[in-house]
């Protein structure tokens, strides 16, 4: 269980020491924030927490670091409070038990999913389109129905979006209860997709984060992000592109192998599995290297889903010529409905509050150089 | 002598286990005493130059680096903008700057040699993949004089190790040196002793960068007397003078002033060893400072950039029980950097007195009479002198003087807070040790705050000891070639 109000009060014990020493500004948005603020209220250490984006610069500079009497660790109390975060600001309240229980849920959520696609298959199209070979335009459709894959895909993607938006609007609300913005323009939230999409503080401005090694920076952990992220948007661009070929165009999958939707797939899929198992891979080390990883039931189980759901999309692609296809099918939608019914309570959320906590950093960061 | 030294994996670690029997048959080329920036940099040197070089650190891994944990940039000279530095700052400057804010350096010449060669350190420093920091904004505005390395002391020891250990110098952690074998003025061997076992070490030259004595109170207080007793010592634990008075003990001049050290004014509260940067309190200037007969006693808003913080954990070393408590009000709250504990805070003056044990009615009279003293004569700026000064008040506050009479009233405690001591082993200009009789050790070098006393005096200049440490540590390492022994 997390006690995020005793997390909060030794996060600001620990920034308290920061704001006395100072030593780590250079790196990232973080230690600058701090400065901003003359004195640290627990919706600034919320604030902090999701800035941080761990990369464990501070840590390896810290002359306070344990085994020094201050015990300050930055990248583990920022973290323990992110995590915190993600649970306070989620919807239902019951949700909430699902960050702490985040592989239980994908495992049960993925179970699911695939008893609900099967159920689908057998009781709309019939035992034998699990087995049978077809390669004409519709081939999935007769396997699924459209309505049966679109409905529950449509609902869940909604229902996420909906409830981490609401999360993220609560944040930014708790945020400004004690640091109102003076103003918020367009360029600081232009700004701040930059500086996501940079990962602009996962470099400790330069040589790279600090893991899986805590001494020695390496690029690795950024490039392998980029991967899964970048990957996740080309897939997202191929089911887009599809949705037009197939609604407007009335082109109707299997797409041919050199089509745009599965070219895109193709390589979005490639680039999140070397992604998350390259993020994976790290995890293990940094565990092996005695990292303490507060999140990594919640990173893991993510990081397998979206992984799962690439290689299922894959293989789907190379054998749908085959009899294993239908199975292939039913796979795939079933970690993707995983997936999605996950978004708003696993690591996903991460992206929403980290990039509300990064439009904040601009605006405040112009308001400080225009005064 | 052996010069086949292959990258570090390659050989056998019988050599470098100080616990390993075996080692006692290796010769080093070089073994260096302390693992700090300036024994670093000394190894870096000598293993650049091809030499077998043992570093011995008398600290954990995760306390390594003396008080190089604890710096944040470096003051050098530089005659253009460069990329860590802006404007200029040429060495006559900085030699004007090291006098103005002691006595005359000890070593004129020695002196000399540091501000000259500071000049050549941001580019050496780049060279070996040392990061900047992107200049600085706020109240830390010195970056035209000091060189601001990413990260603080600290990352910059982690890259040293780094680099020292890839390029094949060996490390030994929790290696204390606790006797030197001499032979006249040729040094054999070291005896390093971890818990109860003893080893000795033989090289055919030492450098000796292991900082100086302020973690030993005995030593202090041979200088201060009791006073000693009541001293914070910010700086690292591991600096116990023992290679000192070990020296000192077979025949090495001293260089410096017994009681010269790097103080400034700390939080009383802070830990005995170790506090660093966060334990200083920046708040002096914006209000007075006062002894625990709640008198006051200096200039509060001298303004002498360099010595800011210096002066005062001398000047606090000073007085009574080496106490003193600094006192703000609302008005100038969120001015200075926040000290890492809650200043105490009270409606009135005689609250606060009561607070920190102060006389009341004393205190009250002080300033009440400060306040009387203030003119309001131009605008207030904390950002450069701004002649809000006292009028017949002595002694005087020459700027920042507000009246302190804005509730609530803010107290925090002062003590001197001790960095590193002066006191050390004289050298020559090639960073030998010297010896009484006026010859030097044939082949024992010193570079680093055990050293600084050849160049400080009285006052301290920020940034400056990183320099020595720096300077000293190149010479060191590369003149140990031309040392007879090898």
């Amino acid at each position: 269980m997390i006690d995020l109000p005793r997390l909060i009060q030794e996060a600001e014990r620990q920034l308290s020491i920061c704001n006395a020493c100072r030593y780590c500004e250079g790196y990232c948005a973080v230690f600058p924030a701090l400065e901003r603020r003359l004195s640290v209220e627990s919706s600034d250490v919320l604030y902090l927490a999701n800035l941080c984006h761990d990369c464990g610069a501070c840590l390896q500079a810290c002359p306070y670091a344990p085994p020094h009497e201050f015990r300050v660790d930055i990248p583990e109390a920022l973290g323990s409070v992110r995590l915190g975060s993600y649970r306070r600001y989620t919807w239902p309240r019951r949700g909430a038990g699902l960050f702490d229980n985040a592989i239980a849920a994908s495992v049960l959520l993925t179970c699911a999913g695939a008893i609900l696609a099967i159920a689908a298959i057998i009781g709309l199209s019939g035992m034998s389109a699990l087995t049978t070979i077809d390669v004409r335009a519709g081939s999935f459709y007769r396997v699924v129905p459209w309505l049966a894959m679109l409905i529950p895909s449509l609902f869940a993607t909604g229902f996420g979006v909906i409830v981490i938006a609401a999360g993220a609007g609560q944040f930014w609300r708790e945020m400004s209860a004690t640091h109102r913005l003076k103003s918020l323009r367009w360029r600081h939230v232009v700004g701040a997709v930059a500086d996501a999409m940079r990962l602009q503080y996962l470099d400790g401005a330069g040589p790279g984060c600090y893991y899986p090694d805590r001494m020695r920076p390496s690029s690795m952990r950024r490039t392998l992000h980029h991967a899964a992220a970048y990957g996740f948007g080309l897939c997202f661009a191929a089911t887009a592109v599809a949705a037009f070929e197939q609604d407007v165009l009335s082109v109707l999958p299997p797409y041919p192998l050199f089509s745009i939707p599965v070219v895109l797939g193709t390589i979005g899929g490639i680039c999140i599995i070397v992604g998350t198992a390259g993020l994976l891979g790290l995890k293990l080390k940094a565990f092996a290297g005695g990292i303490r990883l507060s999140g990594f039931a919640l990173d893991a189980s993510f990081l397998m889903l979206l992984m799962l759901a690439s290689l299922t999309g894959l293989l789907l692609l190379a054998l749908r010529g085959t009899a294993a296809m239908g199975g292939l099918l039913a796979a795939h939608l079933a970690t993707l409905l995983a997936l999605y019914a996950t978004f708003p309570y696993g690591k996903f959320v991460h992206a929403a509050y980290r990039f509300t906590a990064l439009v904040k950093n601009r605006a405040e960061h112009d308001a400080e150089v225009t005064y | 002598m052996s010069r086949e030294v292959g990258p570090p994996g390659q050989r056998s670690d019988v050599a470098t286990d100080v616990n390993n029997p075996s080692l006692e048959d290796h010769v080093w080329d070089v073994v260096v005493v302390g693992g700090g920036n300036a024994g670093l940099v000394a190894a870096i040197v000598a293993r650049e130059r091809g030499l077998e070089v043992l570093v011995l650190e008398a600290a954990p891994p995760e306390m390594r680096a003396g008080n190089t944990r604890h710096t944040r940039n470096i003051r050098c000279a530089h005659s253009e903008p460069t990329s860590s530095a802006q404007g200029t700052y040429t060495t006559d400057e900085l030699y004007e700057d090291l006098c103005s804010v002691g006595a005359r350096p000890v070593d004129e010449t020695l002196a000399r040699l540091t501000v000259v060669q500071s000049a050549t350190i941001p580019d050496w420093m780049t060279g070996h993949g040392v990061r900047w920091q992107p200049p600085l904004r706020g109240v830390l505005n010195l970056n035209r004089t000091n060189h601001f390395f990413l990260g603080g002391g600290r990352a910059l020891a982690n890259h040293y190790y780094w680099l020292a250990e890839r390029k094949g110098v060996r490390v030994r952690y929790k290696a204390k040196v606790t006797n030197i074998e001499l032979q006249d003025n040729l040094a054999l061997a070291v005896i390093v002793s971890t818990g109860t076992l003893h080893r000795r070490i033989r090289a055919r030259a030492f450098i000796l960068a292991c900082g100086g004595f302020e973690a030993n109170r005995g030593l202090l207080e041979r200088y201060w007397g009791s006073a000693a007793a009541n001293f914070v010592v910010r700086g690292t634990p591991f600096n116990d003078g023992t290679v000192l008075s070990l020296m000192t003990r077979a025949g090495a001049e001293t260089a410096g002033d017994g009681k010269g050290f790097h103080a400034i004014a700390v939080d009383a509260r802070s830990p005995m060893f170790d506090g660093g940067i966060s334990t200083r309190v920046d708040c002096i200037p914006f209000g007075v400072v006062v002894n625990m007969l709640a008198q006051r006693f200096a200039d509060e808003g001298e303004e002498i950039w360099p010595k800011r913080y210096a002066s005062w954990g001398q000047l606090i070393a000073s007085q009574p029980n080496q106490t003193a408590v600094a006192i703000y009000d609302s008005k100038v709250r969120g001015r200075f950097v926040p000290s890492v504990y809650p200043p105490y805070e009270s409606d009135s003056i005689e609250g606060l007195a009561l607070m920190v044990g102060l006389p009341r009615q004393r205190l009250t009279e002080t300033i009440a009479n400060f306040n009387s003293h203030v003119t309001q004569g131009s605008a207030f700026n904390p950002n450069q002198p701004d002649w809000c000064t006292t009028v017949g008040l002595e002694p005087a506050k020459s700027n920042w003087a507000l009246r302190i009479d804005k509730a609530p009233y803010f107290a925090i405690p002062l003590r001197p807070g001790v960095t590193f001591t002066f006191l050390g082993l004289a050298i020559d200009s090639n960073a030998q040790v010297r010896m009484r009789d006026s010859r030097t050790f044939r082949n024992v070098y010193a570079a680093g705050e055990v050293m600084s006393g050849n160049v400080l005096s009285g006052g301290y200049l920020a940034g400056f000891g990183l320099a020595i440490g720096t300077v000293f540590g190149r010479i060191a390492g590369s003149h140990v070639l031309m040392t007879s022994a090898l």
